[in-house]
């Protein structure tokens, strides 16, 4: 186990130090005061420990890594992860898991507005509610609310699958709600267990996505623009 | 019968032009959607014109005494700035609006004269890094195909706020050039008409661009230096706060600079020109103490409208530190050739004219994805072609900056430049040509 203190060493250390080739084992970081970009840029099957309150883009373009925030994070948490897993144990600020690729965002609090922004492929679960502007323009990946998520959900939606336990204050232009299958009963259940929530009826969540109306500029369209 | 021996009057208001555009509104319901920059005509650096040496100052031999026209860019706090050769650059272009091997050219032809190519709003191919020496990666509200490997594969980083064409906009790429290939690197369904977003999903504003330009330079361990590009507009401002946030350069994109593919609204009537943007962002960089320091300088490179040597050097005489090329590029490639003239005509356009490059039929094979219209285009020789007139550009601004009694390019200054327009003069700010007036600047 490895530990850095983030009083102590520079921040630029600590994630030089993250890029070290060859890099194994597990690594703590201790009192991050709300530091931005702490733990940015992994590349390495290893599991960071981060005790304490995050700023801006932690866990940023993430590949392999897991991550654990023991606090809350800022804005652009795990922004454009490609792999590994990102767990928020508190809230998130907007824009959690922007563009993120690939691999596993768990939010175990809130996530503010605009979470899941322009997702290409990730898996975002959040335990409470989500912000407006949620899943705006969200190209592909599962976000999964087990609470409530606000205005404008799924604006401008692609191929991304929305899954929400609670109320949606409005839906975005093109998004709408879409039958339950047996295929998304089994998709949702494994994405709760993979974020740790196994006590939920996947059948109490609806599920929402595109309406795919909007894929072609059409003079009809213009009004939900 | 010619319309000159009827006596009819066409309105100054309502000429054909304006007169056609209603007519196609009314009849398909949707806006012009163009590829290009503005058309219409535009105080430019045409209307400046060089002071070559005579009494007072003493001309350069034009074959025997040096003329440097090498570049460094980035080194404010990148471990690696780039080091060019010739301070003309290609501007970014995707992936998706060129065909690859289009983009594959560019790379050949910059690395020849060791200049920079420069990805656009749809990843990098492993075609364009190949070929390209120098390798800008742009990072784009869209992030399509935006990945840490490829991050640390550049050789810079642009982060892109806006460009000259569409400043406030997005991009936006057709249907029919949403190839399996391109929809895959942006991850979006084949065949839909995308479009991008204006705004970064993850910062707004200059206060969190500086945390993202750091996150960039922790994430890539301080080694690349990062751009900011911005689209002229209120470009005094843009470029201060850009320098605020941490750029090592400023890119600053005129409105006649190109877009694969824009509402023609948007191109004509949105920004402002390159003549008028250049001198703003110079004097930002000057106050700021940034301005073509060798210690901790912030470097700027000008775009739009660049066509020849001596916009080349009225840019940098101006202030500018190196010129990006786009459009000027692509007709270096084969772009509106005049032996596809019967081609161009076929779908309503001729050669010289054609800026349907939304649309993917480029006959030339360039501005598609249409794999046969893309495999009459040979990289290699397109290559070969883009790095002639690179040279071309090179030369004829060492040629003028000789005249001027300069052994560098960069030694062009404001003081070697008068205006022909008295507009050319107040937005370049250097005399109307045999006067001593800059209007705007105090007095009258």
């Amino acid at each position: 186990m490895t530990t850095y203190d983030l009083t102590a060493t520079p921040l630029r250390e600590v994630n030089t130090a993250l890029h070290a080739p060859e890099l194994e084992g597990d690594i703590t970081i201790v009192n991050p005061f709300g530091a931005h970009n702490v733990a940015v840029g992994l590349n390495a099957p290893v599991k960071v420990t981060v005790e304490g309150h995050v700023g801006y883009y932690a866990a940023g373009m993430n590949q392999q890594a897991e991550i654990v925030i023991d606090g809350n994070a800022g804005t652009g948490v795990a922004e454009n992860m490609m792999s590994g897993t990102v767990v928020v144990k508190g809230n998130a600020s907007q824009s959690a898991g922007a563009t993120a690729h690939g691999g596993l965002l768990v939010v175990e609090g809130d996530a503010a507005a605009r979470c899941g922004i322009s997702m290409k492929g990730v898996d975002i679960v959040v335990g409470g509610n989500v912000g407006h502007s949620s899943a705006f323009m969200a190209q592909a990946g599962r976000l999964v609310v087990r609470g409530d998520a606000g205005d404008g959900l799924g604006d401008s939606i692609y191929e991304t699958r929305i899954y929400v336990r609670g109320t949606v204050a409005s839906l975005g232009a093109d998004c709408v709600a879409k039958e339950m299958g047996p295929e998304h009963l089994e998709e949702l259940t494994g994405l709760l267990k993979a974020a740790g929530f196994t006590e939920d009826d996947p059948a109490s969540y609806t599920r929402y996505g595109s309406a795919r109306s909007l894929y072609h500029f059409h003079v009809d369209n213009t009004g939900a623009y | 019968m010619s319309t000159d021996t009827w006596g009819l009057r066409e309105s100054a208001t309502f000429d054909r032009g304006a007169i056609a555009a209603i007519q196609r509104a009314a009849e398909t319901g949707i806006y012009d959607i163009r590829g290009w920059g503005a058309k219409r005509a535009l105080p430019h650096f045409d209307d400046l014109l060089f002071l070559g040496a005579s009494m007072s100052r003493y001309p350069l031999e034009g074959y025997r005494e040096k003329c440097g026209t090498d570049v460094v860019l980035g080194g404010r706090n990148a471990k690696y700035p780039l080091h060019l050769d010739t301070p003309v650059t290609i501007a970014g272009m995707s992936f998706g609006a060129l065909s690859g091997r289009a983009k594959e050219a560019l790379g050949r032809g910059a690395s020849e004269v060791g200049t920079s190519t420069t990805t656009g709003d749809g990843g990098m191919t492993p075609e364009e890094r190949g070929q390209s020496k120098h390798l800008v990666y742009q990072y784009l509200p869209s992030r399509y195909g935006m990945n840490p490997d490829d991050l640390r594969k550049a050789d810079a980083i642009e982060v892109v706020l806006g460009q000259g064409a569409k400043p406030g906009g997005g991009g936006m790429l057709l249907g029919q050039k949403i190839s399996e290939r391109v929809a895959g690197m942006r991850t979006l369904p084949q065949g839909i008409d995308q479009r991008s977003a204006s705004r970064h999903p993850d910062w707004t504003g200059p206060d969190d661009l500086a945390i993202k330009i750091a996150e960039l330079r922790e994430i890539t361990d301080w080694e690349k230096p990062i751009y900011v590009k911005v689209g002229a507009t209120r470009t005094y401002y843009d470029t201060k706060l850009a320098v605020h946030s941490g750029a090592d350069v400023v890119v600053v994109d005129g409105m006649q600079g190109g877009t694969a593919a824009t509402q023609d609204v948007f191109i004509e009537h949105v920004g402002i020109p390159t003549l008028a943007a250049v001198p703003q962002a110079v004097q930002a960089l000057q106050e700021l103490g940034v301005h073509r320091q060798a210690e901790g300088g912030v470097q700027l490179i000008v775009s739009g409208g660049i066509r020849t040597g001596a916009d080349v050097a009225k840019a940098m005489a101006l202030g500018a530190d190196a010129v990006a090329i786009g459009t000027a590029a692509l007709i270096a490639l084969g772009d509106n050739d005049p032996k596809y003239a019967a081609e161009y005509e076929k779908i309503g356009s001729a050669a010289g004219f054609y800026d349907d490059f939304q649309d993917g039929r480029d006959p030339a094979g360039i501005t598609t994805q249409d794999p046969e219209l893309a495999a009459r285009f040979d990289p290699v020789e397109g290559g070969r072609r883009l790095a002639n007139y690179l040279r071309v550009l090179t030369m004829e601004a060492q040629t003028i900056a000789r005249a001027c009694g300069k052994a560098h390019l960069t030694h062009l200054e404001p003081e070697d430049l008068v205006a022909v327009t008295i507009e050319a003069a107040a937005m370049a700010r250097v005399p109307l040509a045999g006067t001593s007036w800059i209007p705007g600047q105090g007095g009258f």
